[in-house]
């Protein structure tokens, strides 16, 4: 019981200064899992044990956690290496990209190839923001793509903001297709044991028909305003060629071969048996050997704070895993509903868009994991089942408010340094109806197609 | 050519600092910028910035934002931040003005040619000018006067190091309920005129 009020309470601390940022948010969740080893392992539980098998260390040294032979296995609790592996590579790898000017060859190759016409920018940078999210993180993605809109909309004469806000939510909406989108999907899929493939084929397809519901609808709110603002006559010679964009033409191909190899080895993973740790390193190890000049660079470049944050949170977490709170929670869901599957995945779906609207999906995520594992126990609900409908209402949630994504604030933060600065009832307005949409297409789909 | 001269002018609510802002600028000649930055801004950038003018000096919700990576979603912070690119823009290309507030003192300490002042008040004097000026009772002189501190205490030491209204922080901190505003300006005139002197 001590325990719990101590797992509970650091939690609940931990959320807390999350929200109102008084300290990082990786010190505040290493701080957090301190204490949970010293209070609820320490002096709750009195056990070493637990705090073995939270801190996981073991597992790297296992060969699953590099090679699966069979079936992908569910992961044992506490800190998820494999996830933290996987991120850390594809964060080296996004770092080369964006050195030798991947990223922005690619935004400017397409607005070429649009003919930098208004209409089918917005629609291409949209699609382009979706599919490039379903393999990059989503920061990367906007950084680039809101950055070039912006350089887009000063020669074509347009307000960039619709676009950005297309963009962000696209971008939050490829996440949610693939296994390494979004960080709660690779999260979840490394707990759970499910593949890339899994993914494509249940919330990627959820991702594909709600990308065409979202391209209607940004394109009946925002289409005639971008219209009317564009200058037809703009002199074109004064915008880069894609070609001059790229600034290393050697690291260019290479890290485009690199990409794509990452590609192919997601994809294929459950049939070559390669974990995402195992891809990330592959990917990591290959950037830095083709790119050894810049190898310290790229290094410094990779965003340390959020893997310690992902340490520390899986820490926290263990802590309410190890001393059963969480099966108390997933039981007061289990109430709720009556047992009622219907009922239960509303509630998944709508609890998890509400709260990542308005607090970091990750640990959000990552504390519903073990919830809906032991309700699918409880209650002989299909665990993928349960798993699609939290990454999806996790993913699209965070779509709602100025602060529910990353994207959302590095989009908001790369406009307002040119002018546009988007307040949140702006935001809101014209975001909050989209979220909701995708939210209900998902349900909707999850439960034609599985129940 | 001239040397250039930026006036930096913090203020306690109803101390008259920007009154005596006003005083500086037109003995010096140059340019005052308060709320006008906003409109600056705006036409440079070429775009309406008229619903902003809310957010101008307010501290950032740490509720309703969040920061990754360095990216804010705050539009105070965001503001902020375009105001402070603009001053320095400002001072880099040798302009000469007087700003008052906006963490101006903090944006701008690097440049020899700013004087940094500080005007404070006596709270009785200062109520006295609320309500002369805005028609308020005693009681919502005081409430205003409160709100106002508060509400630039808050912006301030939400972008700075050292605290608003710190002595240290400015080069001259003066009241002005002992001199009135136009003896108060005319002090500091007069400390402004020996500073660029010993220059």
């Amino acid at each position: 019981m001590l325990a719990q009020v101590f797992a509970v309470i650091i939690f609940i601390a931990m959320f807390v200064f999350i929200v109102t940022e008084i300290v990082e948010r990786h010190v505040v969740s290493l701080v957090c899992a301190l204490l949970t080893v010293v209070f609820v392992f320490g002096v709750g539980m009195h056990s070493m044990a637990a705090v073995i098998e939270t801190v996981n260390l073991q597992s790297i040294f296992t060969a699953d956690f590099w090679y699966l032979s069979g079936e992908s296995a569910e992961s044992s609790a506490g800190i998820n290496w494999e996830t933290i592996l996987f991120i850390f590579g594809m964060m080296v790898m996004v770092e080369g990209m964006a050195r030798a000017g991947f990223f922005r060859w690619l935004c400017m190759r397409i607005a070429r190839l649009v003919k930098y016409q208004v209409i089918p920018l917005f629609v291409t940078f949209m699609v382009l923001s979706t599919v490039l999210a379903m393999f990059i993180d989503s920061i990367t993605v906007i950084l680039f793509l809101a950055a070039v809109t912006i350089e887009l909309s000063q020669l074509l004469k347009f307000n960039p903001v619709p676009m950005i806000l297309s963009e962000i939510f696209c971008a939050n909406l490829g996440g949610s297709a693939t296994m390494c989108g979004d960080p709660p999907n690779i999260i979840i899929g490394t707990s759970l044991g499910y593949s890339f493939t899994d993914f494509v084929t249940n919330t990627g397809l959820i991702a594909g028909i709600s990308l065409i519901a979202v391209l209607v609808y940004f394109y009946l709110l925002f289409g005639r305003e971008l219209k009317t603002g564009a200058q037809e006559a703009v002199d074109y010679g004064s915008l880069p060629s894609p070609e001059s964009t790229i600034t290393d033409r050697k690291g260019f191909v290479v890290s485009s071969i690199i990409f794509g190899a990452a590609i192919v080895l997601l994809v294929t993973h459950a049939q070559t048996g390669l974990t995402v740790s195992a891809i990330g390193t592959i990917v990591a190890a290959a950037t830095l050997v083709t790119s050894w000049r810049h190898a310290v660079t790229l290094l410094r470049k990779v965003d340390y704070k959020t893997l310690l944050f992902f340490i520390g949170l899986f820490v926290v977490i263990g802590g309410l895993e190890q001393t059963g709170t969480l099966e108390i929670m997933a039981a007061f869901i289990g109430r709720i509903s009556g047992g009622n599957v219907m009922v239960m995945i509303a509630i998944i779906i709508w609890l998890s868009a509400v709260a990542s609207a308005f607090v970091d999906n990750i640990p959000f995520a990552t504390t519903m994991i073990p919830i809906i594992r032991t309700l699918s126990v409880t209650y002989g609900v299909d665990l993928s089942m349960l798993a699609w409908t939290l990454a999806m209402g996790t993913d699209i949630g965070g779509s709602a408010t100025p602060i529910g994504a990353s994207a959302n604030v590095v989009g908001i933060a790369t406009a307002a340094r040119e002018g546009y600065v988007i307040r949140w009832g702006q935001y809101c307005k014209k975001m909050m109806p989209a979220t909701v949409l995708v939210v209900l297409i998902s349900m909707l789909i999850i439960y034609v197609r599985y129940l | 050519m001239e040397k250039q001269l930026i006036i930096s002018v913090g203020r306690e609510y109803g101390s008259g600092g920007h009154e005596i802002a006003e005083r500086l600028s037109k003995h010096y000649g140059i340019q005052l910028l308060d709320h006008n930055l906003l409109d600056e801004i705006a036409a440079d950038k070429n775009l309406d910035m008229q619903d902003l003018r809310g957010l101008d000096e307010k501290h950032r919700n740490r509720l309703a934002s969040r920061t990754v990576r360095g990216y804010s979603s705050s539009p105070e912070e965001n503001l902020y931040l375009l105001q402070f690119e603009h001053l320095i823009n400002k001072a880099e290309a040798g302009e000469s003005f007087v700003i008052v507030g906006r963490c101006s003192e903090t944006i701008l300490k690097e440049y020899s040619s700013m004087i940094s002042i500080f005007v404070l008040g006596d709270r009785d004097k200062k109520i006295e000018r609320i309500m002369r000026l805005y028609q308020l009772s005693e009681e919502q002189a005081e409430r205003r006067m409160r709100e106002k501190d508060m509400k630039r205490r808050r912006y301030h030491n939400g972008h700075c190091d050292r605290k608003w209204g710190e002595s240290r922080n400015y080069d001259i901190s003066i009241n002005s309920s002992r001199l009135g505003v136009d003896g108060t300006a005319a002090l500091l005139a007069y400390y402004i005129d020996e500073r660029r002197a010993t220059k």
